[in-house]
């Protein structure tokens, strides 16, 4: 079954399992392997990306389900690493090993779109379903604050 | 791993630190993990092992360590950018291929571990940087007609110091690589330094915060086919027979092999193959482990904790001293299992042709790598390339070989690049763990509450009896027994016993290895002491580290920047805790708060001493004692690995949870200006957290938390 979506603003369309979770379509089928595998469960958001602008688990996302939905990657946020967010982990040396960070970012860009100038309780609410197992925890909450103030004003 | 750094090899790598162009090229395949730059520069020549230079004066700087978050490839670059006086602007990086000149002389091997990088490699990589200056100037001072005297450099040239002319290192390398390499080249002296000491920022950070940069599990080469391997879930053991007929019919599954690990299923897709896996009906042997439980392995350390043990230390003795000791302080320890639990699961990918093989790898030992695929592959390790990738996470779980051994045994069965994938239950449940222990601490005071005895009886396994059997020497593991074996409080008469036990479980290195559990044991049981000798924790520290200044150094700087002593809001309460790894000290102060009704301890501020020594980028070593107080709290709130029918009971993030953003207490790091060491950075961050949780939850109730992780009935 042919399925067609948007992916990173472009129309795409794969032809797969319908069960075929998103995050193995991305990985495997598309090549885009900034999304990251953690856990195949949603518990540990290493797979974050946006579905119609909203923080969702790949992993456990059937691609059946995204027929005419948009969906943005890490990938999609920039090119070069200039999306505030991204600018903002950069300041603050948020990475250890990184693995993690494409989800965290995508999780933080959802949070930011909603309350462009988080409490801290915002961030433990919206932030918790993403593990880091370097313990980076302290400087995503910097740089999430500090990226609040590199957001474009709206 | 190697507490003492004996650099033996040293002249080994003078050698080859220096050596020929020609060495390096024969391996070097241009371009395949680049971070910084972009483009790799066309026609880069080296000048040594770990420097190459395009003829546009862009560098190539080649790390020769695995780069799993600690750093290591920015404290390596800034040590050889400070030495060649390099454009920061212009260099990329590469990881190093497999090959000796890469050995890292702690072992003997390529490998990163123990926290040895900085360590091991500053003053060879300082050398080769100021040797392939010095050749550089040589060439220049030549064209001009001038003394090298009359030359300096900076952002990639030779200056002129009398004409003000310039020349690129671009347009000298070629030249200057062939001038015979200085024996002892002028290193720039430390008030020089523009880099080293200086807080920098990651190199790596842009890669990694817009998804490109490459790990293990990211690769993706032509016609490369996917696996996942079910492996026995009792440890030891063996495939009896299975049935593939179901498997087969899954689309998109191409084959299904039996491996020396179990059987894979070859797909070409990765969840293709864990679909196929699902429906693999297999039967297993599970051979003698499958009686094992957290139980009887606990039964069976209890009754080793009677018998009498090999002496890992004897100072004095504790027998006599502590038949004449006024108080007695007794008290039994035992810690888990735990799983390293890297947010990247294992994997690799491999490719086997008869002429040769390439291994994709985050991996940390690349020696071990290139041997394992030689001997699977039926090579010579020279034809095996190992390509190593970003790791996501290492911790001391990569440096085995297991899912390198699947990969090459995949590609080659299957004639074509294979990558093999684990999930999160199969790493969860086949790993190297953390060992469990059962301590038995006895103390003794005299009547002035002077500690006059102290001795330890460490009931465990022994990681190196697998990984390197010849140094387990008269019945000790010294990974086993560090952290205990280690400690420096001027105790008299002090007795370090180990009873080596297998308990059927698979053991390995985890962050900070032994001093994980044996820092925490001991600083508990000091915390015993003290109060039973009627004195505050900080107090009967300073008095029993008198004579170790570092550490006692480290002790009285986080007391004084976490307040110690001054009154805390109703509910908080304060735990210390001061741990020497990897030639550094490092204490920890953590204030808490208990919620005995929920059974929840709140860890909120911890406020952390560092003495490393000399060290490179202060804000690596922050970021690493931010990192190792979370590793290590997740361990003592959260972390435990059981045993039941031989098997693993634990599966994924929903059972063996980690900290997260909401647990995660405000952190301060305090660095010690010293000149002494250098120490290691990567590991020493982790053993003081969860003592100094302990013992803070201690002052709170008055009990001692004798056994990891924390309990709701410790609470109370």
């Amino acid at each position: 079954m042919a399925i067609t979506f948007s992916l990173n603003g472009k129309s795409t369309t794969v032809e797969v399992d319908p069960q075929m979770p998103l995050l193995w379509v991305l990985r495997d089928t598309l090549n885009l392997t900034g999304t990251k595998f953690g856990c195949g469960m949603a518990l540990c958001g290493a797979c974050t990306v946006h579905i119609n602008g909203e923080a969702a688990r790949s992993c456990i996302t059937p691609i059946s389900s995204l027929s005419g939905k948009k969906i943005t990657t890490i990938e999609g946020l920039s090119v070069d690493a200039s999306h505030p967010v991204q600018k903002a982990w950069i300041e603050e040396d948020v990475p250890q090993c990184g693995y993690c960070q494409s989800g965290q970012i995508m999780s933080a860009v959802a949070l930011l779109a909603k309350k462009p100038h988080p409490s801290d309780a915002d961030i433990d609410d919206a932030m918790s379903g993403n593990i880091c197992r370097c313990g980076t925890y302290q400087r995503i909450r910097k740089a999430i604050h500090r990226a609040a103030t590199l957001q474009p004003s709206k | 791993m190697a507490q003492a750094l004996s650099l033996d090899r040293r002249e080994f790598l003078k050698k080859s630190a220096a050596g020929s162009a020609g060495l390096v090229i024969g391996f070097y395949l241009p371009g395949k993990y680049e971070a910084l730059a972009g483009i790799p520069p066309k026609d880069a020549a080296a000048i040594n092992a770990w420097v190459q230079i395009a003829p546009d004066d862009s560098i190539t700087l080649l790390i020769d360590k695995s780069e799993m978050g600690q750093g290591i490839s920015t404290a390596l670059t800034m040590i050889l950018a400070e030495e060649l006086d390099l454009d920061w602007k212009k260099i990329r990086t590469e990881f190093a291929p497999a090959a000796p000149p890469y050995f890292n002389p702690v072992f003997g091997l390529q490998g990163t571990g123990g926290s040895t990088s900085v360590r091991a490699s500053w003053e060879p990589l300082a050398k080769a940087g100021a040797a392939a200056r010095e050749m550089l100037v040589a060439t220049a001072a030549k064209r001009w007609g001038v003394d090298p005297g009359a030359c300096r450099t900076e952002n990639s040239a030779v200056v002129n110091s009398a004409s003000g002319k310039r020349l690129g290192y671009g347009s000298l390398v070629e030249e200057a690589a062939k001038l015979p390499v200085p024996v002892n080249p002028k290193r720039k002296d430390a008030k020089d330094y523009k880099l080293i000491g200086k807080p920098t920022k990651r190199i790596d950070s842009a890669v990694k915060a817009n998804g490109k940069a490459p790990f293990g599990i990211d690769v993706r080469l032509p016609k490369m086919l996917h696996a996942v391997v079910a492996r026995c879930p009792v440890f030891g053991g063996k495939v009896k027979s299975f049935d593939a007929a179901k498997t087969k019919a899954v689309r998109g599954v191409k084959d299904v092999q039996q491996i020396s690990t179990g059987v894979a299923v070859v797909a070409d897709n990765t969840w293709s193959a864990m679909e196929g896996r699902r429906v693999l009906a297999i039967e297993w042997d599970e051979g003698p482990n499958s009686k094992n439980s957290s139980e009887t392995i606990r039964k069976l350390y209890l009754e080793r904790l009677e018998q009498t043990g090999a002496i890992a230390r004897k100072d004095g003795d504790a027998d006599a001293a502590l038949g004449n000791a006024v108080k007695k302080v007794e008290a039994v320890y035992e810690v888990p299992f735990l799983a390293h639990a890297t947010m990247e699961p294992m994997n690799c990918a491999a490719d086997v042709r008869a002429d040769g093989c390439d291994i994709y790898a985050p991996t940390q030992f690349q020696t071990f790598s290139q041997m394992t695929g030689a001997r699977i592959a039926g090579l010579k390790p020279e034809q095996v390339r190992i390509h190593t990738t970003y790791l996501g996470g290492g911790f001391g779980r990569r440096a085995e070989q297991d899912f390198i051994t699947e990969a090459v045994e995949l590609s080659k069965a299957m004639a074509a690049p294979v990558q093999v994938t684990w999930s999160r239950e199969d790493d969860m449940q086949h790993d190297f763990y953390r060992p469990a222990l059962a301590v038995k601490m006895t103390g003794g005071l005299d009547a002035s509450g002077n500690a006059v005895a102290w001795k330890s009886k460490i009931v465990g396994p022994s990681i190196m009896s697998r990984f390197f059997p010849g140094s387990v020497k008269n019945g000790i593991d010294e990974t086993a027994v560090e952290g205990i074996v280690t400690l420096k409080y001027g105790v008299p008469n002090f007795l370090v016993e180990y009873l080596l036990t297998e308990p059927g479980v698979p053991v390995g290195f985890w962050r900070s290895v032994g001093n994980s559990h044996n820092g925490y044991i001991s600083e508990c049981f000091f915390d015993e002491m003290s109060r039973a000798a009627g004195k505050d924790p900080v107090e009967f520290r300073r008095v029993l580290l008198a004579k170790e200044p570092r550490l006692l150094g480290v002790v009285n700087l986080a007391a004084e920047k976490a307040e110690w002593g001054k009154p805390l809001p109703a509910g908080r309460y304060r735990g210390i805790a001061v741990v020497e790894s990897f030639g550094s000290f490092v204490a920890e102060v953590a204030e808490i708060s208990l919620n005995p009704k929920a059974g929840t301890v709140r860890v909120h501020k911890v406020v952390a001493a560092v003495d490393c020594g000399r060290y490179v980028n202060p804000e690596t070593i922050r970021a690493q004692v931010e990192g190792g107080i979370v590793f290590g709290l997740s361990a003592a709130l959260k972390g435990e690995i059981t045993i039941a029918n031989g098997r693993v009971e634990q599966s994924n993030f929903n059972d063996y949870d980690l900290v997260r953003m909401d647990e995660t207490p405000h952190m301060e790091v305090h660095i010690v200006e010293s000149q002494d060491g250098p120490g290691g950075m990567g590991e020493p961050g982790t053993p003081p957290i969860a003592p100094a949780v302990c013992n803070a939850i201690f002052s709170a109730t008055g009990k001692p938390v004798r056994r990891l992780p924390i309990r709701a009935a410790d609470l109370a």
